[in-house]
């Protein structure tokens, strides 16, 4: 929680398309904003007279959205900060309409016990932004071989557990931690990839990796692990989230799963959703992400598995990596792209594309990954709190790599031409940025 | 000539019986067996805490301590019960003695049972040591802990330190806290408890308990607050240090944070609440010295002294069976 400051003045948003996947509604409507909270909300007509005192927005027919909820960030701070801020990382959050973060614990040190949780967590309530949430990390340094404080961190704030994109390959430690969290009611998130299939991979295998001649890991690498993820869930009964699944092979595994009624929910990544292997071309470093990209067979599964539900959460995935970190041959170059500021454009492509109705998928980067986390935000409704975007979803837009706002520029975007542009985005009814 | 109380004598005098040769596990135990037991255990404080506390009951007999793994205060139990009764006692301590270079078990109890001891206790870290070699001996054998499985004695004094302190074992509630799953008294106590008529609980974290023991008949929680709610004995049991460090809990300060006994956590159970502990204790790991040394919550103390009450009764009981010259 980031209790700041918020304008005394009520903010009306009038004329504007709300599109609200909580309710599944969407369509037009206005709303009030007092006090950091959706004081009123309209659905169908206009907000009627309104005080002298109210600052009015006309939103000129644009679509007000709840808050994007960003579940996998990663920041440079603390430890790498030439990468990314906190500050610099709200910064972009704030310009792409996205509201709450939740920052990845493979910093330095390592966010693996209470004091560092609330470190951040104060620093990040400073800056005043956007909602700045932690995940700690499930083993001690991210290790993968001896738990961290779990409980502790829970007490001080975490909203879930993982290793980042270190898959925790012992299974024994898999389990204990699994059974340890579910006693806590803390989730677990764990990347699953078989760490020898994956050992020294910069792409995915195949024809396109093996002519250009970088070493490539098997699809089947993250179905391995997504089977073993989903024995032991079946075994502890603890919740899982499936961390950026990428492959076909592994939605087959996923959805037996979910049949199964297995307590599982899984994410993917924008950059998986936007690109195939073939977009490296000439190793392009910024294509460099981890899981890496995948052919266009499993890209289009994927598009498909977020279109009917199986895959229920898309994230960012940000990763800074500096310039230095990129230009670098391949298999040498850092994995990552950063992705706040080009999340909500890259997925309204599915919109345009006219596969995804708008209000689903809105849904998975709403009130989908917040009731995930256990956050009431994500919704546009009566009480909530007021973090809104107000867009114009069809402005076209050139995404140039660098005016992004990160400190890093490494996005797989630049030169994309996408739709949709954020005009404002408030937190607890509090104007973080504006266009 | 040795004055023995009047409860002692009544209970020597009675017909009691023990049918078994060997004392290996509380699960072998039927109520009628425990309870004579615990007549017979309870004479025994009482003469202990005289000043000539000597008997003969065992007078000829050798008793013969065989611990595996270290142990201060069950050996020295064991070894003050024997000689209370007249016993001869050799402790034998295999790591510092040839009998077990490179020796297998049965070759060392082949080799102990010619000496012909009478009552032979043993401690050992594999599950089902003690059972093993009450199959190679001609003498008895009685289980002083083996691995994680029992440690039958433990339970019988845990059992009368709580019928005294509150007269009674049936309907108590009992909450074994902590590391069941590598605990061997956790194991006995279950059931000799539940014979006992007790209601018994299990509270620990998921790592820390053993899979399936809902099936034990007992109510498992991973909160020790709910677990001990209304309790009226709450037993800690000990956790090693090297378990706490990521293995099977994050850290010592996490566990004591939630699965540490401190006077806050213990105002969930009954007023009347007495703790219990094993021993050795890791203070401010799983118990606070404050409580710990509460001696009007605390039955710790009382638990080394029933100790040796206990093993007399045992002994004597054992004893009684013995075969005579050969």
């Amino acid at each position: 929680m980031n209790p700041g400051p918020h304008s005394n003045r009520p903010t009306a948003f009038t004329n504007v398309r709300l599109v609200d996947p909580a309710s599944g509604y969407d369509g037009p409507g206005g709303l009030i904003v007092t006090e950091g909270v959706i004081a009123d909300v309209v659905k169908g007509g206009g907000l009627g007279s309104l005080s002298a005192d109210i600052e009015v927005i006309d939103g000129a027919g644009g679509v007000l959205l709840p808050g994007l909820v960003d579940i996998r960030v990663k920041s440079g701070e603390p430890g790498a900060e030439t990468k990314e801020t906190l500050k610099s990382a709200a910064l972009a959050a704030a310009a792409g309409g996205v509201t709450s973060i939740v920052l990845q614990p493979d910093t330095d040190p390592v966010i693996d016990e209470p004091s560092v949780v609330d470190f951040i967590l104060r620093r990040a309530r400073d800056i005043e932004l956007v909602k700045v949430h932690v995940a700690g990390a499930a083993t001690k340094g991210g290790r993968g071989e001896r738990m961290a404080e779990i409980g502790l961190m829970a007490e001080a704030g975490c909203l879930y557990i993982c290793d980042a994109d270190r898959p925790i390959v012992d299974s024994k430690v898999f389990r204990r931690v699994l059974s340890y969290a579910k006693a806590f009611g803390v989730l677990v998130a764990h990347r699953p990839a078989d760490p020898w299939l994956s050992l020294g991979a910069a792409a995915s295998e195949g024809e396109f990796a093996s002519r250009m001649g970088l070493p490539g890991v098997p699809a089947i690498a993250e179905k391995i692990m997504l089977e073993r993820d989903l024995a032991l869930v079946e075994l502890t009964g603890a919740r899982l989230l499936v961390d950026q699944l990428t492959t076909a092979a592994a939605l087959e595994s996923l959805a037996r799963g979910v049949d199964k009624g297995l307590p599982i929910v899984a994410t993917t990544s924008i950059n998986h959703l936007s690109f195939n292997e073939i977009d490296i071309g000439d190793y392009r470093t910024f294509c460099k992400v981890d899981p890496p990209l995948r052919s266009e067979d499993d890209r289009q599964a994927v598009i498909e598995a977020v279109a009917s539900g199986l895959i229920q959460v898309v994230v960012s995935s940000h990763a800074p990596a500096p310039a230095e970190d990129k230009r670098l041959p391949y298999d040498e170059a850092a994995p990552g792209a950063v992705g706040l500021q080009t999340l909500l454009p890259a997925l309204l492509t599915f919109h345009h594309e006219g596969r995804i109705p708008l209000i689903d998928l809105m849904r998975t980067v709403t009130c989908a990954p917040a009731d995930l986390m256990g956050l009431t935000c994500g919704r546009i409704a009566r009480g909530s709190s007021a973090d809104l975007v107000l867009c114009d979803i069809d402005a076209p837009l050139i995404i140039d790599a660098d005016k992004l706002i990160s400190k890093s520029k490494n996005s797989p975007f630049d030169g994309r031409r996408l739709q949709g542009k954020v005009l404002r985005t408030m937190v607890d009814g509090r104007t973080v940025f504006s266009a | 000539m040795t004055t023995i109380q009047p409860g002692l004598n009544e209970v020597l005098q009675r017909t009691f019986s023990f049918p078994k040769r060997h004392f290996l596990s509380a699960a072998d135990l039927n109520e009628v067996e425990v309870a004579n037991l615990l007549d017979l255990a309870d004479g025994f404080v009482s003469l202990n805490r005289q000043t000539s506390k000597k008997l003969d009951l065992l007078k000829g007999r050798t008793l013969m301590n065989l611990f595996f793994e270290n142990s201060t205060r069950t050996q020295s139990s064991f070894e003050l019960a024997g000689k209370r009764l007249g016993a001869d006692v050799v402790n034998m301590s295999p790591r510092s003695s040839s009998i077990s270079k490179g020796e297998t078990l049965i070759d060392t109890a082949v080799t102990l049972n010619a000496m012909q001891p009478d009552l032979l206790v043993i401690r050992h870290s594999s599950s089902g040591a003690a059972a093993l070699l009450s199959q190679k001996v001609s003498c008895s054998v009685i289980n002083a802990g083996d691995g994680q499985h029992e440690h039958p004695t433990q339970a019988l004094l845990d059992a009368l330190s709580m019928r005294r302190a509150f007269g009674r074992i049936a309907g108590l509630k009992v909450a074994i806290c902590g590391d069941v799953m590598h605990s061997r008294v956790a194991r006995s106590n279950i059931a000799m408890l539940q014979m006992l008529g007790a209601e018994v609980r299990l509270v620990g974290p998921p790592t820390l308990i053993p899979p399936q023991a809902d099936r034990w008949n007992v109510a498992i929680h991973h909160d020790l607050r709910q677990g001990i709610a209304g309790c009226d004995v709450v037993m800690m049991l000990r956790l090693q240090l090297e378990r706490m460090d990521g293995v099977m809990a994050p850290s010592q300060r996490e566990y004591f944070r939630f699965f540490g006994l401190d006077r806050e956590k213990l105002a969930h159970a009954a007023p009347h609440v007495r703790v219990m502990h094993p021993g050795p204790m890791n203070r401010g790991v799983e118990i606070d010295s404050d409580v710990a040394d509460d001696l009007s919550v605390s039955l710790i103390q009382d638990q080394v002294e029933m100790g040796v009450a206990a093993r007399m009764a045992v002994l004597t009981s054992l004893a009684a069976r013995l075969e005579n010259d050969r």
